[in-house]
């Protein structure tokens, strides 16, 4: 069998390379993908804890997490595309203004 | 070097890649194929820890679903390559380091803790959907009920920004 | 040396008997296929009251092999300006989804019985079967959006846009329709929902037919199979729905820009879809590999030989009386074949009792791709805000009050 702690440490490593993305990706797509990235991490923590201990309040969790992570996509890439559409760019050091 | 071990070892290298393509990749599109991958590794090691619904839940949902979102935004927005502007490389020094510096912590720590987390004994997954779908509907309905809610939010909050402005 | 080899496959062998099943599943999907296209192309030309492929081998039937070997040999240009990867992938990831559904199916009930093993007609039984196959869907949406977009070329980017947002609005209804069976069977794998079938208990207690979902239960599933249907026709991209594939509307849609070998890996894609939909539709709904007949009318177990062999017959004198000379061999061998294995049928009694699973679901499947390409044939196509406002203001509906209505009638059933 698979020890718990592998899965842990690969959730780690995940999330760190999601913190990793989230600061030295300039497209702001990008950075959401990120995000849903660690979101990820956090997910294969939750299940691999739920296995190690024996109970199914973690993939419970697991799917508050999906939906929320779902309608979190769905209103910031309303936002990303009212972004687009007023400033022409993708690019988060675009978007620096208070003010257009 | 038993087979469930091997097969983890290749799922997470699949994770470990797919993240590491999503950071290096110019295109967005590049990026959003990684991040599928990454979520079908992933749904893989669901698989492989028993939990076959959340599994089967996490390609539907979120590689079914918002992934095929975040694929059409970069579609229809026609995001190109990302330009290169000139911040300053320090930040990209001293940041990849520190970035790398996070991670080794967190996996440190977690390595640390392994004589506290050991696998239970084989679980009784007869039927583990059903008892999901207990949990789901006894102890959490509450939030359950909550979650529709946000939907709901969360789609009127779509529609009005996504919207026109009639001007 | 041969004895290590013999003893590694002795060892391995459920690997091996698995490799074995997929290769002969791979190659039993892909003749069908191609032979599915030249069903359809005659049906739909008897439908329109012309002949169809007649000349390339009797009946036409080498039709498929001259397509095959033109698809093959014919230029596989690669435009200029398209995202590499992306048009690679995209054709490769259609196939490879549509072809890794027909793994979770069950074509039989009963396994051969091979030195100690046990073999299953199937390539396996998961006991998340019909999931697994809705995340293979969910995934497929991917074929078409990318295969539009790394196009380079406007009509098929809208072409690949229009089909995904059909496919993942029509995902939903098909993925409700489905609930009010999984309620009824209580399990999610295949083989499980055909057994609950076969022992359901119902408003009939007739045997055979009425226990298939459709009719059985607390709550029959005419309203479901309605949903499951449509939904699964607009979610292959048929006609009716085919609006973003349309020769007359968008060029091509999102294949416009895929020639020869690419565009055959769409095609066989497009068609193995429709296999798979004609599969699920006839075990969640029509009993799978269960007779209509009940099981005290024994003489039913001779239906296969009864088709058979006058079929057979019929394709040898059909043969002796063909134009070419080609035809005069072929069809007759053919014919003989055919009478060969019905007469087979009818000798040796534990193989007609092992076929009998596999011949109703194989004639099931026969009836819905012929349900399939009869409304291709027959159906003008649904503009793309009517196919949009029917899916979701009609379809996701009315499946929800099928779960609705099943539940409750299963509520009231006391299960």
């Amino acid at each position: 069998m698979v020890p718990t702690h592998y899965y842990l440490i690969l959730s780690a490593i995940l999330f760190g390379l999601g913190v990793v993305a989230f600061m030295f990706r300039r497209n702001i797509i990008t950075i959401f993908m990120s995000i849903e990235l660690m979101l990820n991490a956090v997910n294969l923590a939750f299940v691999a804890f739920s296995r190690a201990l024996n109970k199914l309040d973690g993939q419970v969790f697991v799917l508050f997490v999906i939906v929320v992570a779902a309608a979190e996509a769905a209103v910031g890439l309303g936002i990303i595309i009212v972004i687009a559409r007023n400033r022409q760019s993708l690019n988060v050091e675009r978007v620096d203004l208070l003010k257009l | 070097m038993n087979a469930p071990l091997i097969i983890f070892f290749v799922l997470a290298a699949m994770c470990v890649l797919g993240a590491i393509s999503l950071i290096l990749q110019r295109h967005p599109i590049h990026s959003a194929l990684s991040l599928i991958v990454v979520m079908v590794a992933l749904a893989g090691l669901y698989l492989l820890m028993g939990a076959e619904f959340v599994a089967a839940v996490q390609i539907i949902v979120y590689g079914g679903a918002i992934m095929v979102l975040f694929v059409f935004v970069i579609m229809l927005l026609n995001a190109g390559v990302e330009e290169r502007t000139n911040l300053s490389k320090l930040a990209g020094f001293a940041g990849i380091p520190l970035g790398v510096a996070l991670m080794g912590f967190l996996a440190a720590a977690v390595a640390r803790s392994q004589d506290m987390v050991q696998v239970a004994t084989q679980t009784g997954t007869a039927a583990p959907t059903k008892a999901l779908a207990n949990l789901l509907f006894q102890d959490f309905v509450y939030p359950f009920e909550l979650t529709s809610f946000l939907i709901l939010i969360a789609i009127l909050g779509a529609i009005v920004l996504a919207q026109r402005e009639n001007a | 040396m041969i004895d290590f080899l013999i003893q590694q496959v002795a060892q391995h062998a459920e690997i091996l008997i698995t490799l074995v099943k997929i290769a002969i599943l791979l190659f039993v999907v892909l003749t069908v296929n191609a032979y599915l296209t030249w069903f359809e192309r005659k049906l739909i030309a008897h439908i329109q009251s012309r002949w169809g492929p007649h000349r390339v081998g009797p009946h036409g039937l080498l039709q498929p092999l001259a397509d095959g070997a033109k698809f093959l040999l014919k230029e596989d240009p690669t435009p200029a300006g398209v995202d590499k990867f992306v048009y690679y992938l995209a054709p490769l990831l259609a196939l490879a989804l549509a072809l890794t559904s027909i793994a979770v199916i069950p074509f039989g009930p009963d396994p051969l019985h091979f030195k100690g093993h046990d073999i299953y007609l199937g390539i396996v039984d998961l006991n998340i079967g019909i999931l697994a196959l809705f995340a293979i869907t969910a995934l497929g949406v991917y074929g078409l959006a990318l295969a539009g977009w790394s196009s380079n070329n406007k009509y098929s980017l809208f072409g690949g846009l229009r089909s995904s947002a059909q496919m993942i609005s029509y995902e939903l209804a098909l993925t409700m329709s489905v609930v009010g069976v999984l309620l009824m069977a209580g399990k999610f794998s295949l083989r499980d929902i055909i057994d609950a079938q076969a022992n359901s208990h119902g408003l009939f207690n007739w045997g055979g037919i009425f226990h298939w979902n459709i009719f059985a239960g607390p709550f029959p599933q005419i309203l479901g199979f309605l949903c499951f249907f449509i939904a699964a026709i607009a979610e292959t991209n048929r006609a009716p729905f085919d609006l973003p594939e349309a020769e007359q509307e968008l060029v091509g849609g999102f294949h416009t820009e895929y020639a020869s070998f690419k565009f055959a890996m769409f095609f066989i894609a497009e068609y193995t879809s429709m296999i798979t939909v004609s599969c699920l539709c006839s075990i969640l709904f029509f009993g799978g590999w269960l007779s209509p007949f009940p099981a005290s009318w024994t003489f039913t177990t001779y239906l296969p030989s009864l088709l058979l062999i006058p079929f057979g017959l019929w394709v040898i004198w059909d043969g002796m009386r063909y134009e070419t000379i080609f035809g005069k061999l072929i069809l007759p061998a053919v014919g003989v074949v055919v009478t060969a294995l019905g007469a087979a049928f009818l000798l040796f009694p534990n193989v007609n009792a092992f076929v009998q699973g596999p011949f109703w679901l194989l004639s099931k499947i026969c009836v819905f791709l012929f349900v399939y390409v009869w409304m291709r044939g027959t159906l003008p196509r649904f503009r793309y805000d009517q196919l949009m406002s029917f899916g979701w203001k009609l379809l996701l509906p009315a499946s929800l009050a099928n779960v609705v209505l099943t539940a409750a009638a299963l509520l009231w059933r006391g299960n």
